[in-house]
């Protein structure tokens, strides 16, 4: 394994923290000047992150150490497969998402922008840190970051929801936080070092009680983000942010940042061999099975869109995990390619929320009769998400599930195939009559039938990105080898078994 | 030949207070200046200290050219080089921020103001560079006695507040006294080094065992550690911004380098550890000032009263980090005198410009602040996250060190405490925060028209000053790998 010293990584978290200062000093006056930066630097973002590739792709890894923090861990960047798999993932989305949000925020004429696009910036700075992070404690500081900087995002509507919502999603966080401090720490005490290493640094270190303690608290701890059950209640109630703020964060950077760690510590702190040794992957796996279940029955039962798309979110966040704890090739591909794929795919959900939202102020499943009609484009959009994320083919969805079922099945464990396959029954359940209803139903009342679109800004985003999930099912590799990415990351976790 | 240097850092501000009075008798205006002269020469000459005690080792200055035990000898190691740094700072940053709010709270006594405020530095000071024992308490009662007055010119309360502070402060200081007279007799040395030499014999000593305690009891007092806390939160509520902004971040701090010089450096640290388990009774003191101060900083509603019970409560993780009584909990404790000097320096410059452009301390009243002020409150977010303990704050890593202290030293309970606490501490501060920041509904139901709130900022030398503390308390966290390598490591006692 070949080490480049490499400042890129660094650039990729340091933009967007300039662009985030430049947007607070333009601020309210100049309102497209701040928006230019937004869009700037979320593009300028995205090619230094693609500019990697090719290096990671030959199995190279980019390290940039800043400074020493203390004796043996630095503040250190590292570029593995895993790490640019999820920054790409990201730094693409955000693109999206910002062209999305000025649609968004101007078709509402929300108060206090600068303060809302500041934010963005800064969650992205913070996603970045998260993926490039060399060690745990380095990704621990941006994950706190992260914390922080959504808090702002979530409460955003100052109503009295919104500020019971950030509290409650600070508390769930932050306590989490905590828990995972002390992990890492106990960890530190343990082994004198906390640098990432595919397969695992903790094997052999330790007795075998300590680390089944320190699994279930850096599990619990990183699961919040994850929107583990029972661990989960903060996701739906923050559902209350601004949409983009649901569609990126809630689909992508922050629930993604916490799967992200759960499979660093799945993979790259513990290890395949250590979790086959303690027998801890079948429990993790019944765990997130049991997640997958109870989440999409609540899926069922929701009204408001944005609260089913956000229990969908918890069943798709579930089943990464399952997939990882699964340890086999298979899965591990499966799972690190669906974190790519469903993020495409719930992006373009939301985004879809959003955009009914903006146009017809509706935010419930029973008031979408026949909005097909009006919103073709939109509505179509939702189609290929939600049958993407059912497992339909040809969307990105199907490719995710075919290696997470066949990872099932290399580890001999068909219950967990039979989960697999009631969860994506359940997809159908949930989303499919939305769709019915919107194209074939006859609305209560009358209805524009004639194409009347929420704003370009918005439309075109989604559009793009359900696109997107469509060619990426065709052919996995078209971007930048996003495949290649996930399967080699694989391959070199379990090159140590 | 030995640097003038650690001699000239308090001479030179007591000097200068006794300058202030005629030139402020001629032109009131003088004062400021002056002050800041002082201040920053006595800052120049703690960072050469701190340069030549890097460079070249502890320094030994003989007052007068007496040679010790007999005379006064100063000596500068790493630790006291570090805290004379920090206090120099600190105290420069507070009085380049003094002017406009002296101006503002005390228009007629600008002149006495400032002569005590050079004589308080100049006493906190000489606390730190002595290595007397004796002479440390001349020095201790000159920086208390210039506490009392600051404290008293303050508001309303003032008075009683620091009435109360000074029969608690005389008390220590009578405890300390004893301990210096007890030792006195029963080793004939005054010299901390000496002494140092002379105890481990007298360790069963009665007279010794009663010395000890009587300074662990003063400057607990002084360094306002819980339950000997109770003179704190008035005195620094009442007081006049500025002398908040200087007692609260040096006082506390000063009292416990006092504390760890003694423990360790005068008394071995297998004396209190081993002989008597003063450490572990420190430790679970420290414990309870960590959970009372962040219990009763919820009951506030007046942000600078929260403020002082925090205070409590960070007394407490220095403390906890003396009580663990291993490397990593002293790395953690002596990190924290610079990081909590920085984090508290922020928090009270911010209420006192609050105070100084609206007159309001109640947290309830704090609404729209962000867009009056938005430096000040931008500040005040951070100073807050790095109370919590958020990294890259600098907080975050004296956290990162007490809990390594408290895991390498297996007292869960202590690892409970410390974790625990940040919690309560994201209550605290999240409360403020979401009063300053967050609006009520109706208020912006307009959409995207803001209210017409136009930015009243803090003047700009009441702003500087707050930033440079902000600005502390990113960058010592992000260095703080640095700092531990460069200085801390050595200041930390050799058998650890």
């Amino acid at each position: 394994m070949e080490t480049i010293e490499s400042i890129r990584p660094l650039l990729a978290v340091l933009v967007t923290l300039i662009g985030a200062l430049l947007i607070v000093f333009t601020g309210e006056r100049h309102r497209n000047l701040r928006e230019f930066w937004t869009i700037l630097v979320s593009v300028l973002k995205f090619v230094i992150v693609i500019s990697m590739v090719p290096f990671v792709l030959e199995g190279r890894v980019l390290e940039y150490t800043i400074i020493t923090l203390t004796q043996g861990v630095s503040l250190q960047f590292r570029v593995d497969q895993f790490g640019l798999f999820f920054g790409v993932l990201a730094s693409a989305l955000w693109i999206a998402t910002s062209i999305y949000s000025i649609g968004y925020v101007r078709g509402l004429n929300e108060h206090a922008q600068t303060r809302y696009f500041f934010n963005f910036a800064l969650c992205l700075s913070a996603t970045m840190g998260i993926a490039f992070a060399g060690n745990l404690l380095t990704l621990f500081i941006f994950y706190e970051i992260l914390t922080v900087s959504t808090y702002p995002l979530v409460a955003h509507k100052e109503t009295e929801d919104a500020i019971m919502g950030g509290r409650k999603y600070l508390a769930y966080t932050l306590i989490a936080g905590v828990v995972i401090l002390f992990a890492i720490i106990f960890i530190y005490t343990l082994t004198g070092t906390l640098d990432f290493k595919p397969g695992g640094f903790l094997l052999g270190r330790g007795q075998s009680t300590t680390l089944i303690f320190l699994f279930a608290l850096l599990i619990l701890g990183f699961g919040v983000k994850a929107a583990l059950m029972p661990m989960h209640e903060w996701l739906p109630t923050a559902m209350v942010a601004p949409t983009p703020v649901s569609a990126l964060l809630h689909a992508v950077a922050v629930v993604k940042a916490g799967v992200f760690g759960c499979l660093r510590i799945i993979l790259y702190v513990f290890g395949p061999e250590l979790l086959h040794n303690l027998d801890l992957w079948l429990i993790l796996a019944y765990f997130a099975a049991f997640t997958v279940i109870v989440s999409g029955m609540y899926a069922l039962a929701q009204d408001n869109l944005k609260r089913r798309l956000a229990f969908s979110t918890i069943n798709n966040l579930a089943i990464i995990v399952m997939g990882a704890a699964l340890l086999t090739p298979g899965a591990i591909t499966g799972s690190i390619f669906h974190m790519g794929s469903h993020g495409f795919m719930k992006i373009t959900l939301f985004f879809v929320a959003g955009a009914i939202y903006v146009k017809t102020h509706k935010e419930n499943i029973s008031e979408l009769d026949g909005l097909g009609r009006q919103m073709p484009l939109t509505m179509g959009a939702f189609t290929i998400g939600a049958m993407g994320v059912a497992g339909t083919p040809p969307i990105c969805g199907f490719i995710s599930k075919w290696y997470l079922a066949m990872g099932c099945l290399e580890a001999k464990q068909v219950i967990f195939l039979l989960v697999l396959l009631i969860s994506a029954l359940m997809d159908v359940a949930y989303f499919f009559p939305i769709i019915y209803n919107s194209f074939f139903k006859i609305p209560k009342e009358a209805i524009n039938p004639h194409l009347d679109e929420a704003p370009a800004m918005m439309v075109v985003p989604l559009v793009i990105t359900a696109v997107i999930s469509l060619i990426l099912g065709i052919f996995p590799n078209a971007f930048f080898h996003f495949f290649n990415l996930a399967s080699t990351a694989a391959a070199k976790i379990l090159g140590g078994m | 030949m030995t640097p003038q240097s650690p001699v000239l850092l308090v001479v030179i501000p007591l000097i200068f207070a006794f300058l202030t009075l005629p030139f402020g008798w001629w032109r009131k205006g003088l004062c400021y200046p002056i002050t800041l002269v002082a201040l920053s020469l006595s800052f120049l000459a703690s960072l050469h200290t701190l340069h030549t005690v890097i460079t070249t080792g502890t320094i030994h200055y003989w007052l007068g050219n007496w040679e010790p035990p007999w005379g006064i000898e100063y000596v500068v190691d790493h630790l006291n080089a570090f805290v004379l740094v920090i206090v120099s700072f600190v105290s420069l940053v507070v009085a380049i921020y003094s002017k406009r709010s002296v101006e503002q709270e005390l228009p007629e006594k600008i002149v006495f103001f400032y002569c005590v405020f050079l004589l308080q530095v100049a006493g906190l000071l000489g606390i730190v560079v002595t290595g007397d024992m004796f002479n440390l308490y001349v020095f201790l009662e000159i920086a208390s006695l210039a506490g009392y007055a600051l404290i008293a010119i303050g508001e309303d309360g003032a008075p009683f507040a620091s009435f109360n502070y000074l029969i608690f402060g005389t008390i220590g200081a009578c405890f300390y006294l004893l301990g210096v007279g007890y030792l006195y007799v029963s080793t004939g040395s005054l010299n901390m080094a000496d002494l140092f030499q002379i105890l481990p014999d007298l360790y069963q000593s009665k007279v010794v065992l009663v010395a000890f305690a009587f300074f662990m009891v003063g400057v607990g007092l002084k360094m306002a550690l819980f339950p000997l806390h109770v003179w704190l939160p008035d005195a620094y509520t009442y007081a006049p911004s500025t002398v908040s902004a200087l007692l609260a971040p040096l006082m506390t701090k000063v009292g416990a380098y006092v504390m760890i010089r003694i423990m360790f450096t005068v008394f071995k640290p297998q004396f209190c550890i081993e002989l008597i388990p003063v450490t572990t009774i420190l430790g679970w003191m420290a414990a309870g000032a960590i959970l009372f101060g962040a219990v009763m900083a919820l009951a506030q509603t007046d942000l600078k009263r929260m403020l002082a019970y925090i205070l409590v409560s960070e007394v407490g993780y220095i403390a906890l980090g003396v009580g663990l009584a291993n490397r990593a909990g002293l790395t953690g404790a002596i990190l924290h005198i610079l990081n909590d000097s920085f984090m508290m320096l922020a928090l009270f410059l911010v209420v006192g410009a609050i105070m100084y452009r609206s007159g309001k301390r109640e947290i309830s009243q704090l609404r729209y602040l962000h867009r009056r002020m938005p430096f000040t409150m931008a500040a005040f977010v951070i100073a807050a996250l790095s109370v919590i303990g958020i990294p890259p704050t600098c907080g975050f890593f004296s956290k990162w060190y007490l809990i390594l202290g408290a895991i390498d030293a297996s007292q869960w309970a202590f690892v409970a405490v410390l974790l625990v606490s940040s919690l309560l501490n994201v209550i605290l501060f999240f409360r403020v925060i979401e009063h300053a920041y967050l609006e009520p509904d109706e208020e912006h139901a307009g959409g995207g028209s803001e209210l017409a709130i136009t930015i009243e900022e803090a003047p700009l030398s009441m702003l500087v000053p707050i930033l440079i503390a902000t600005a502390g308390i990113m960058v010592f966290g992000v260095l703080s790998g640095k700092i531990i390598s460069t200085v801390i490591q050595f200041a930390v006692p050799k058998c650890f």
